[in-house]
């Protein structure tokens, strides 16, 4: 049920994105989706790419700081309230949204909602208990 | 002005006689007293009773600061700890840290010689001194109180920081003597503008700076700026704090108390003393300290002996204001850190070598040292929450262990150069 994301640590300065994307695009790895956190000094970039291993790998090649983590990838339909539903639910249960992310696949049909929770397996069984959809790897690529 | 004048001013020749004295009693109260000299001096065949000229303390060991560490806290004292007084430390928490002590005489002896700098810096017992050095194990505090109720100046033991307090209580008391580091003078002078006060209109003369490295241009600044005379003085707290040395009205070079410190300036790299009028670093053996005599201390300061006689009388010797360090110790603040410090705290939370760059500034007149730390994957986090938190929990660390703050800087792996020597790691922009 958990997808695997990388992140990479990013120090504020001109071109650092341009390069992992092209260190990405060099190896023919596809970017799903990504999200960056900044402050003033720093920036954490997280990335849903179809060959963790991979990227993992070519990256810490090129002299990046990479981490590898598990999130939950929620697939709403692409309609309004989609993602307040989803929060209720995490919500009722108490639990905490470390960060999250959204894109819209390809059909414009539903949107994936990329979270990490303060507790991961709470999460997911809440989930599915209120009866939402949660991606695998595989589907997340296939999409 | 003296206040010592008998010593002050004695002749050259009479001085040496009186420090071949005391140097032949102080070896031999380190040899019977303290294992540490009594072992090294025999391993090197070495009798006290044997040496007969100034020059023969060449044979003798030095003392690092090392050997403290490794004798921490109380193994070098040559006195029971009964008999001492007082206590003190130079910065830096277990394991880095040195402690010295005084006896009762030491601390007669400490409270002369810091009258003797005060005075020769023109301070008087109509003086008023406020003392804006940090109280308590640093030696600079007490040190110049001691000194200035021994010469019998009304003292004002505000201690460091904040500065607006200070300014308002050099203005309400009517201070007249200033004590702190040269930065911190500047950086009054700072405040005071933003304040609406005119240094002018307060009743400050004098100002005794030392603590940290500073310039003739400073003192041009700080002169001009607070309208007082500033002037130098120089101590470590392993031979004794402040009161080693300092500038007479002339401001030309600081007077080492050469009739209780024997001093030599070598060359780092080789120990032979240097040409006369040569950079070196400047070793010191105690003459007449009880609780802590030290020999040949190597204080890896830089300095240089200013051969010609002093206009203002005293015979003692003078040196140049000290000009760098033979280690790579910085002063931050007037505190000493050292980057292996950094470095050890850093190596604890990595668990590996880390690989970090110090950069030292000066921003409006006060020191900043930032860390510049790789983020290597142990160390990475995804949560911004937790990184922060961890660049936080550095910071306190840090703070704990040197006793100043630090700006924490996260860079990418592999950006900071690589290098063999240890001082590379080190960038110190500040002009002084």
């Amino acid at each position: 049920m958990l997808v695997e994301q990388i992140a990479v640590f990013l120090e504020n300065k001109s071109g650092r994105l341009a390069e992992i994307t092209a260190v990405l695009a060099e190896n023919n790895i596809n970017i799903r989706a990504l999200s960056v956190a900044d402050t003033a000094d720093f920036g954490i970039l997280r990335l849903i790419v179809d060959k963790v291993e991979k990227a993992k790998e070519v990256l810490k090649d090129n002299g990046f700081t990479v981490g590898k983590t598990s999130v939950i990838a929620v697939e709403v339909d692409d309609k309004t309230g989609g993602l307040a539903k989803v929060l209720k639910s995490i919500k009722n249960a108490s639990i905490n949204v470390e960060y999250m992310y959204a894109f819209v696949n390809k059909t414009g049909e539903n949107a994936v909602l990329i979270f990490r929770f303060e507790k991961m397996d709470e999460a997911i069984e809440t989930l599915q208990k209120d009866g939402f959809t949660i991606l695998t790897r595989e589907q997340i690529c296939a999409l | 002005m003296y206040w010592q004048k008998e010593q002050e001013c004695m002749s050259r020749s009479d001085l040496q006689a009186l420090q071949l004295e005391r140097l032949q009693t102080t070896l031999k109260r380190v040899a019977t007293n303290v294992p540490f000299y009594r072992n090294k001096f025999n391993e090197l065949h070495l009798n006290p009773d044997k040496l007969n000229s100034l020059d023969g303390i060449r044979d003798y060991p030095f003392t690092l600061k090392q050997d403290l560490r490794d004798n921490y806290p109380y193994g070098l004292f040559a006195v029971p700890l009964r008999d001492v007084v007082r206590v003190h430390s130079s910065s830096g928490t277990t394991g880095m840290a040195t402690v010295v002590g005084y006896s009762r005489k030491d601390i007669i002896l400490w409270s002369n010689l810091v009258a003797r700098i005060l005075c020769g810096a023109g301070v008087t017992p109509d003086d008023v001194i406020q003392i804006a050095f940090g109280y308590g194990l640093f030696t600079g505090g007490f040190g110049l109180h001691y000194g200035a109720e021994r010469l019998g100046a009304s003292v004002i033991p505000i201690s460091a920081g904040n500065t607006k307090r200070q300014i308002q209580i050099m203005q309400d008391f009517k201070t007249t003597a200033l004590v702190c580091t040269p930065s911190y003078a500047l950086k009054m002078a700072d405040v005071m503008m933003d304040m609406g006060i005119n240094p002018n209109g307060l009743s400050l003369r004098y100002g005794l700076f030392g603590a940290e490295p500073w310039s003739e241009a400073m003192r041009q600044e700080i002169n001009e700026r607070l309208g007082i005379r500033a002037t130098d003085n120089y101590g470590l707290s392993e031979v004794m704090g402040p009161g080693v040395a300092g500038e007479c009205g002339e401001c030309n070079g600081l007077h080492v108390n050469e009739d209780h410190f024997l001093i030599e300036i070598l060359d780092p790299d080789t120990l032979e003393p240097v040409k006369p009028g040569e950079v070196g670093e400047l070793v010191i053996t105690t003459l007449t300290k009880e609780a802590f005599p030290v020999i040949r201390y190597r204080t890896r300061d830089l300095t240089r002996r200013l051969p010609e006689p002093c206009p203002c009388g005293r015979t003692f010797t003078r040196v140049s204001r000290m000009m760098g360090r033979s280690d790579d110790m910085l002063i931050i603040k007037g505190v000493n850190v050292f980057p292996t410090q950094i470095e050890a705290v850093l190596f604890e939370i990595e668990g590996t070598e880390p690989h970090y760059r110090l950069i030292v500034e000066r921003e409006n007149n006060e020191d900043k040292l930032t860390v510049m730390v790789e983020v290597v994957e142990s160390i990475f986090f995804d949560e911004m929450r937790k990184q922060r938190a961890f660049v936080d929990s550095i910071r306190k660390r840090m703070a704990s262990e040197l006793g100043i703050g630090v700006n924490i800087q996260l860079v990418e792996e592999r950006t900071l150069e690589r290098f063999n020597g240890k001082g590379a790691r080190v960038i110190d922009k500040r002009k002084l």
